[in-house]
């Protein structure tokens, strides 16, 4: 029987993990612990439901409902001086729960503090652009749609960034082998030489460390090797080598390594 | 006029509309003056452009998604490939992230030492972005000196890690080599002529009139642009915003070294290039307090946590059990525990920062790379309308954008 490969998260795998083995966690501390934080957290929640709060490496997280992303950060912005979008990417959980998770990274330059606001939304679900708040949002969000296939509502230009127009799947997603799938493999072949070429070309090698052992014309003898000393030349002749200087061209002369001076000290 | 017996020119980069005088012209994505892969798209009324269209991604190798398939000290020298001009700011932002994430101290000497290694960096960061610049717009001399002194900080580079470029010479816990003998003095050596270097270059482009033309009242980014751009580095202390990291949330040493904040409210090039003068003479001042700290220091080089880094190599060669933990630390890698964590570092091109999810395996459940020359490609798009041609490679030039970072 095939061994089980869950289809959802094709990702690297270790090849041992201990059944016993309880991961410890990164320690969070109560948002009170930090005045700043407390400030800033209480201004949230005056107006919008926030789910989840805590500090994490000496910054603040809070997990609010994807609804009111705008209206949290606009409220950052304009009433607690968070006045940098560091920066603001998904993280696909959809092997686990169905669900991206969104992260925006806040800068407050005078209170030097730094806030991170996440929520989930569904699958096929969309967010809400916060590029008219933020211009730096404008490209880490076609990163996002680019990578996830995240959708963002009301955003000025949704087209791909990174990879091409015409690209197929997203590949941040779990499900994306980091090889890449099948469009990918053919992609520059259709490209460059058209889909009937196909056959005579075969699919791009995606995978930098395969080696094809039946492959004798490219690259390796891997299967096919001959005593040392066999003559594999099949009859071709041998192509001299001839360097410039041998041949005397003009002007060029033969490195000299007796009357070059190698300088090692940087006050010649 | 045509003449009959010449071909005639065919632009395939120009598409002209007869009706509204509407040029668009693409630039790059091989155009020297565009540092490696940008394509601009420009629309132009005359030589004035109207609307930019920076187009990224020929450079893209997907390096988020490498992370989620590497155990963590794997991924080392692929953060080398970012900003291939500074990599071992790159290795430090990482390697940051990581001990943030466990929480890991990390020895005297290593800190010291990467002090050393991130200044250098951002030396030669700096040398290469004045002699490409200087390039671009027709100063070839300052091209030549800056890259005779850069050349000295690879070649003292090469001498700690033995790479020029791609150093990985940082570890998640410390550094995995001390100084060899003649690094300081060579350090100093170089250190001493800096001053007189950097003379150099301003006497040729400080009251030069071509650079001025150039460069004065071109590209300016005003304060609120700069923010809402998510600008950072000297790109956005040329706006007159006094951040720098490396002040502001210090790490590593750099709350016991002196140096100042070279700031500027002019937002233009001119702006720009002096900052970044300014700057190396603050990294050489760094450099000398930082070679005074070497001497106080113990010998340690990697911290200790046998859970996470590897023993020293005389404990591996002697013990049972650090040659295990050595082993499993190899072959199945570190499995910091479960959380996320953000942590902003100085890269001489602005904030790089690390942003890492782990759920407590090998492999990063996610890595996003924020790496500060994205939005300052990202800036074109509002910066260039309304300049000329000419002046967008001076603009590039400034903005310091590298596209191992801005693609990954």
């Amino acid at each position: 029987m095939r061994a089980y490969t869950p289809k959802d998260d094709v990702q690297k795998k270790p090849y041992y993990t201990d059944r016993y083995w309880v991961a410890p966690q990164v320690a969070k501390s109560d948002v009170s612990e930090d005045a700043v934080f407390a400030h800033d957290l209480e201004a949230i929640k005056a107006k919008f439901e926030v789910l989840d709060a805590y500090i994490q490496v000496k910054q603040m997280v809070v997990v609010i409902n994807a609804a009111d992303n705008f209206g949290v950060i606009e409220l950052m912005k304009n009433e607690l001086e968070y006045n940098q979008l560091s920066e603001l990417s998904a993280i696909d959980w959809l092997a686990t729960e169905g669900k991206f998770e969104i992260f925006y990274q806040m800068l407050s330059m005078s209170k030097r503090k730094r806030i991170r606001v996440k929520c989930k939304i569904d699958e096929k679900e969309s967010i809400q652009s916060l590029s008219s708040l933020f211009r730096s949002a404008d490209w880490s969000e076609r990163e996002m749609y680019d990578m996830f296939g995240v959708v963002v509502n009301n955003h000025p230009f949704m087209k791909r960034i990174l990879m091409p127009d015409d690209w197929e799947g997203f590949p941040l997603r779990k499900i994306y082998p980091l090889q890449g799938d099948e469009f990918a493999q053919w992609y520059e072949v259709d490209k460059i030489f058209g889909k009937e070429a196909r056959e005579i070309i075969g699919p791009e090698n995606r995978d930098p460390a395969r080696v094809d052992r039946y492959d004798t014309e490219r690259f390796s003898r891997l299967g096919h090797e001959v005593p040392r000393g066999t003559d594999i030349s099949q009859g071709e002749p041998d192509t001299p080598l001839c360097y410039q200087e041998n041949e005397g061209v003009f002007l060029i002369q033969k490195f000299d390594a007796e009357k070059s001076v190698v300088i090692s000290d940087r006050d010649r | 006029m045509q003449q009959s017996n010449r071909l005639r020119p065919f632009f395939e980069n120009i598409t002209f509309d007869r009706d509204d005088n509407e040029l668009i012209l693409n630039f790059g994505p091989q155009h020297p003056s565009a540092h490696g892969q940008l394509r601009l798209m420009l629309h132009l009324q005359q030589e004035q452009i109207t609307k930019a269209h920076p187009d990224i991604g020929y450079l893209h190798r997907g390096m988020e998604k490498m992370a989620e398939n590497m155990i963590y000290n794997e991924f080392m020298p692929t953060t080398d490939r970012m900003d291939y001009i500074a990599s071992s700011s790159n290795n430090y932002g990482f390697a940051l992230a990581v001990e943030e994430l466990i929480g890991l101290d990390v020895p005297r000497r290593a800190k010291v030492i990467r002090m050393m290694l991130l200044e250098t960096n951002r030396l030669m960061s700096h040398l290469f972005w004045l002699a490409t610049t200087a390039l671009d717009i027709g100063a070839m001399t300052v091209f030549l000196f800056a890259f005779r002194e850069r050349e000295y900080l690879m070649d003292l580079i090469e001498d700690y890690c033995g790479a020029r470029l791609t150093h990985a010479a940082i570890r998640i816990g410390g550094v995995p080599l001390d100084l060899p003998d003649n690094f300081i003095a060579d350090l100093r050596k170089f250190l001493d002529k800096l001053p007189e270097n950097i003379k150099d270059y301003e006497d040729l482009l400080d009251t030069n009139r071509i650079w001025l033309m150039r460069m004065e009242n071109v590209g300016v980014i005003s304060k609120e642009m700069a923010q809402s751009w998510g600008c950072s580095g000297v790109m956005l202390r040329a706006s007159g915003v006094e951040w720098d990291i490396r002040k502001e949330e210090p790490y590593e040493l750099y709350d016991e070294v002196e140096f100042n904040v070279p700031v500027s409210d002019k937002g233009d090039n001119y702006a720009r290039y002096k900052l970044y003068m300014a700057e190396m003479r603050e990294s050489a001042k760094i450099l000398y307090q930082v070679i005074d700290m070497y001497a106080g220091t113990g010998p340690e080089l990697m911290a200790h946590a046998p859970q996470y880094i590897s023993a020293p190599k005389i404990d591996i060669m002697t013990q049972n059990y650090s040659l295990m933990q050595h082993f499993v630390l190899v072959t199945q890698g570190m499995r910091p525990p479960v959380g996320e964590v953000y942590v902003a570092t100085e890269s001489p091109k602005g904030e790089l920062g690390f942003y890492i999810n782990s759920q407590g395996g090998a492999y990063p459940y996610r890595l996003k790379l924020r790496a500060p020359s994205f939005w300052h490609t990202g800036i074109l798009t509002d910066l260039l309308p309304g300049h000329y041609i000419p002046d967008v490679v001076s603009i590039i030039g400034t903005t310091n954008i590298v596209f191992g970072e801005v693609d990954r």
